[in-house]
């Protein structure tokens, strides 16, 4: 029995113990906010966080996070239920990742983008005042077929700058799932 | 499930007039579509398909193209929305299942707003003349003074408004205008078409995780599914153990798969299908399986050879596509004075597509019928192709479409669909195949390995008087009809249709046998025809020692409008959009002007390189400048783009889609490549195939849209085709190097 937080949640696993983190969270938590790419740590569509460090949950079996804390897209940011739309008015609040990521629209097909963000958050956590190698550096195990570097980089500055303006304290949210 | 839910049917597509809701009961059939052949193009619409609005004010507009990332699923409900004068917050979208009523549905060619703008436009107005009827009728007032403001109708001279959501049920009952009777907006009346604001609909969902991908549907039930398919195409299993496979916890059981047969269409592979509780364990099933594998007439594919066939062909004379002038005699006159006569060769690669999410989908066969789930560019492909494979008909299955992680052409081909069609009426339960990354690699519908030959007789003033171009690939008719060897689909992308001015010319095709699926791939076969043809100027532009902008300027000629002598369906385009060397002119000026060509000091292994390509109807030209480091490692520090597409629906989407084709060709250009060993594919996932990363993709890619009031042309693709050779030509400026094959990496640069 492997036991471990997801969002908060505690949760239990007595299946595969080689099974990779990414089945877990798509096809038994479904949670699939978190994208399958390539299965060998090579594009990052799956990228979640570990106690608050990017990792490639296709590579991390679910033997090794006994008494983790796993954050996934779902949550970086309040979700309120009855209020189902982000980015629309009376919305709740998104992390300043995902808002920068709205304001630079960043996505076309949107596959990567939340292996993106989740990278960009662990980034910004080390790392507040990223320059455009820092951010080479940090974001080319992240691969994105449709071509939106441009855009990722971009939103990586002002989210950094909103960031910096108002304090950090977003980047660490994580709540308990809605029921 | 989710995505049953997210998708379910709504009252008002169930065709009818339920209380308080509006359908618009038009019969609105563009008149290029009847006028098309094929079965999706000549069957009647449905009527009562595009959009509705209900009693709280909600407007609901069906998109029947699909979003892969290009945004034809925000686009087109844009246009409508826009007609309609409805506020854009109050539209929801409704994602239209695969079917024939709403004609061709085929998220490909860069044609999704071409094709549909003028019947998209058609919806809006319409709605927008029976909510003013009805207004008016309410106000006992001639509809003449009435007007619209975003989703209400307006009484000019009393100021009184009454809003679309409490009109809705009376204009519900109204008759509908006749097409002629519409009113539309004039161009500076548009709120949305071309304006900066228009973002993508699921743009909030994307950000955090909630959008519905194809990996992400599910069903209640369902199993899943990973096929182990034949290493070379045609394979039959000889043998197979799979005791070690079913010991694998949760793997249910395996079924053998029949392998496929030309015709190759878009049917399953066969195989063995490992069935599991989730699809982690169908993965660890399938590396357990044992399987010998008989021979196919494809095991003697060897890239190596293989390219040379190619080459000796297009040494040949081929199947002329267009002619203009006399080039032999050109070229005998030429031989006889000693004047210049060039040759080059150009090649590139096999490619994949890899998207970023791997060909998926789910499937139930229930009672004789259908229901699938699937990321596909076009869910009648989906009908077409499940139909036969379970031999129900056509009209039994039904294709929900998700959105797509990716397209880029090969989810216009469902064969995993099949799969999970196949799978489920053997197991009685809904299944979901799942394709690893080495699935979508192996077993893509490749992009064509190409040999071009090229030769030019040149004049005094350096400008050629003859220009022959010969290219040679497998085509993709070759996937529908297994003895084709002629690309004559191909032609018409950047080779029957090349308007320089030059007074002979002569474009031919020769022939090439197959032994992969052959498919297009994001601009398909511009992408090698525009590699040899710019590559090409700008080696006759160094040979006459000119500068390439002014070179190509001269070779584009005078302003003008060619005439193409086309048939068919390219014909029809060439009425619509005659080729207008004045537009190609334009955007070649303006990335000149945009990277400071001519005015800037490159400094040491510093190079731009430009090609202008007209594709998908729209003109773009690309600068690209190279830094070539002391190991010979290619930057990108800039590119410039200049695009004119004609009217267009969302400026920004646009910048994105061309800044994204600068990172497509950097791909390509740089590191694509599938070869194969007896028949087998080398290539496997993005260690082997590799495409850019943040750290080599253009630093900054600048994109200017020419302003203009032609019709909409294509925006997906057209960025792909002129990076490769402004890149190579760039690094001929930077290191005098010349590359002729792709990818770069062939060529030593230091």
């Amino acid at each position: 029995m492997i036991r471990l937080k997801v969002n908060g949640k505690e949760r239990t696993f007595d299946g595969d113990p080689d099974m990779p983190l990414l089945w877990y969270l798509r096809d038994v938590a479904s949670l699939t906010g978190t994208k399958f790419g390539c299965g060998m740590s090579l594009c990052g569509a799956c990228t979640v966080h570990q106690n608050g460090e990017a990792i490639r949950s296709c590579s991390t079996a679910m033997k090794e996070l006994t008494g983790s804390e796993i954050t996934t897209i779902e949550g970086i940011a309040p979700l309120h239920p009855s209020e189902p739309t982000p980015g629309s008015p009376g919305a709740p609040a998104l992390h300043p990742v995902q808002k920068a990521w709205m304001e630079i629209r960043v996505p076309q097909c949107g596959y990567c983008q939340t292996g993106q963000i989740m990278q960009v958050i662990a980034m910004l956590k080390d790392n507040k005042n990223p320059s455009d190698d820092d951010i080479d550096v940090a974001m080319s195990g992240n691969l994105c077929r449709c071509g939106t570097y441009q855009r990722v980089r971009a939103a990586i500055h002002v989210a950094a700058k909103e960031m910096a303006a108002h304090g950090s304290a977003a980047s660490d949210v994580t709540t308990e799932e809605p029921a | 499930m989710r995505i049953v839910e997210n998708v379910s049917r709504r009252g008002f597509l169930q065709g009818a007039i339920v209380s308080g809701v509006f359908i618009l009961s038009a019969r609105f059939v563009p008149e290029r579509l009847w006028a098309a052949e094929g079965e999706a193009a000549a069957a009647a619409f449905d009527p009562t398909l595009w959009m509705s609005i209900a009693a709280d004010g909600t407007v609901t507009i069906v998109a029947h193209r699909s979003e892969m990332g290009c945004g034809s699923r925000t686009a087109l409900p844009l246009v409508v929305a826009d007609e309609l004068d409805a506020d854009w917050p109050r539209v929801k979208i409704e994602q239209a299942t695969g079917d024939p009523k709403y004609g061709d549905q085929d998220t490909d060619g860069s044609h999704s707003v071409r094709s549909s703008f003028d019947l998209m436009r058609q919806v809006g107005a319409t709605g927008r003349a029976m909510l003013i009827t009805a207004a008016a009728a309410e106000w006992n007032v001639p509809a003449k003074e009435c007007s619209t403001e975003p989703h209400f109708v307006v009484h000019r001279a009393t100021g009184r408004k009454l809003g679309y959501g409490e009109l809705a049920t009376a204009a519900a009952k109204l008759p509908v205008p006749n097409k002629e009777a519409l009113h539309y907006k004039s161009r500076e009346e548009w709120r949305y078409i071309g304006k900066e604001s228009n973002a993508l609909f699921d743009l909030p969902d994307m950000v955090t995780g909630k959008a519905i991908f194809g990996m992400d549907a599910a069903m209640p039930g369902m199993v899943y599914a990973s096929v182990e398919h034949p290493p070379v195409l045609g394979q039959k299993i000889k043998s197979y153990d799979d005791k070690a496979a079913l010991k694998v916890a949760g793997v249910q059981k395996t079924i053998v798969m029949e392998t496929v047969t030309p015709p190759h269409l878009f049917k399953p592979l066969g195989g063995v299908a490992v069935i599991g509780d989730n699809t982690w364990a169908t993965f660890k099933g399938r590396k357990a399986l044992k399987i010998e594998w008989g021979s196919s007439p494809h095991s003697s594919y060897n890239s190596g050879p293989y390219r040379k066939t190619l080459e000796e062909t297009s040494h040949k004379p081929g199947k002329v596509v267009r002619n203009i002038g006399d080039v032999d005699a050109e070229f005998a006159k030429s031989a006889q004075a000693g004047t210049k006569i060039i040759e080059a060769e150009y090649y590139t690669p096999h490619l994949a597509h890899v998207s970023m999410e791997p060909p998926v989908a789910v499937a139930e066969y229930r009672d004789g019928k259908v229901q699938a789930w699937a990321p596909t560019q076009n869910p009648q492909a989906v009908q077409d192709t499940v139909a036969p494979a379970l031999g129900i008909k056509k009209e039994d299955v039904t294709c929900h479409v998700t959105l797509l992680g990716g397209g880029f052409g090969r989810k216009s081909k469902p064969d995993q669909v099949a799969e999970a069609a196949i799978l489920s009426k053997q197991l009685g339960k809904p299944v979901k195949v799942v394709w690893t990354r080495e699935d979508d690699i192996h077993f893509d519908f490749f992009h064509s390995v190409a040999a071009m030959y090229m030769k030019a007789a040149v004049g005094e003033d350096g400008k050629p008087t003859a220009w022959l171009q010969r290219t040679v690939y497998p085509p993709i008719a070759s996937t529908f009809d297994a003895s084709a060897v002629y690309a004559d689909d191909e032609m018409g992308l950047g080779w029957n249709n090349l308007p320089f001015d030059i007074p002979n010319h002569r474009a031919e095709n020769g022939p090439a046998d197959y032994h992969v699926r052959i498919g297009w791939l994001r601009s398909v076969a511009n992408i090698y025809h525009a590699f040899a043809i710019h590559s090409f100027a700008d080696e006759l532009a160094h040979q006459a020692n000119k500068d390439s902008v002014e070179y190509l300027l001269q070779l584009i000629g005078p302003d003008r409008i060619v005439k193409l002598d086309l048939k068919g369906d390219e014909a029809e385009d060439d009425k619509t959009y005659p080729v207008d060397t004045a537009r190609w002119r334009r955007v070649v000026e303006i990335a000149a002007h945009n990277s400071g060509w001519g005015k800037r000091a490159m400094g040491k292994g510093h190079g731009l390189g430009i090609a202008a390509h007209r594709s998908f109807l729209t003109y773009v030209a690309t600068v690209v400048e190279v830094e070539v480091d002391a190991k010979g490692q290619v930057h990108i520090p800039n590119v410039w783009t200049a695009v004119d597409a004609g009217t267009i629906v969302s400026p920004d989407n646009i910048r994105n889609q061309f800044e994204g084709a600068a990172v497509f060709g950097t791909s390509l250009a740089l590191f694509g490549e599938i070869t194969a060993t007896n028949g087998a594919i080398d290539q496997s996932n993005f260690n082997n195939f590799q495409i850019t990363r943040m750290n080599r993709a253009p630093r900054y890619v600048d994109v200017e849209i020419v302003k203009s009031d032609a019709p909409p042309a294509g925006v997906g693709e057209p960025g792909v085709p002129p990076f490769a050779p402004a890149l190579c030509n760039a690094v001929f400026a930077a290191t005098g190097k010349r590359v002729r094959e792709l990818p770069l990496s062939k060529t030593k640069l230091v």
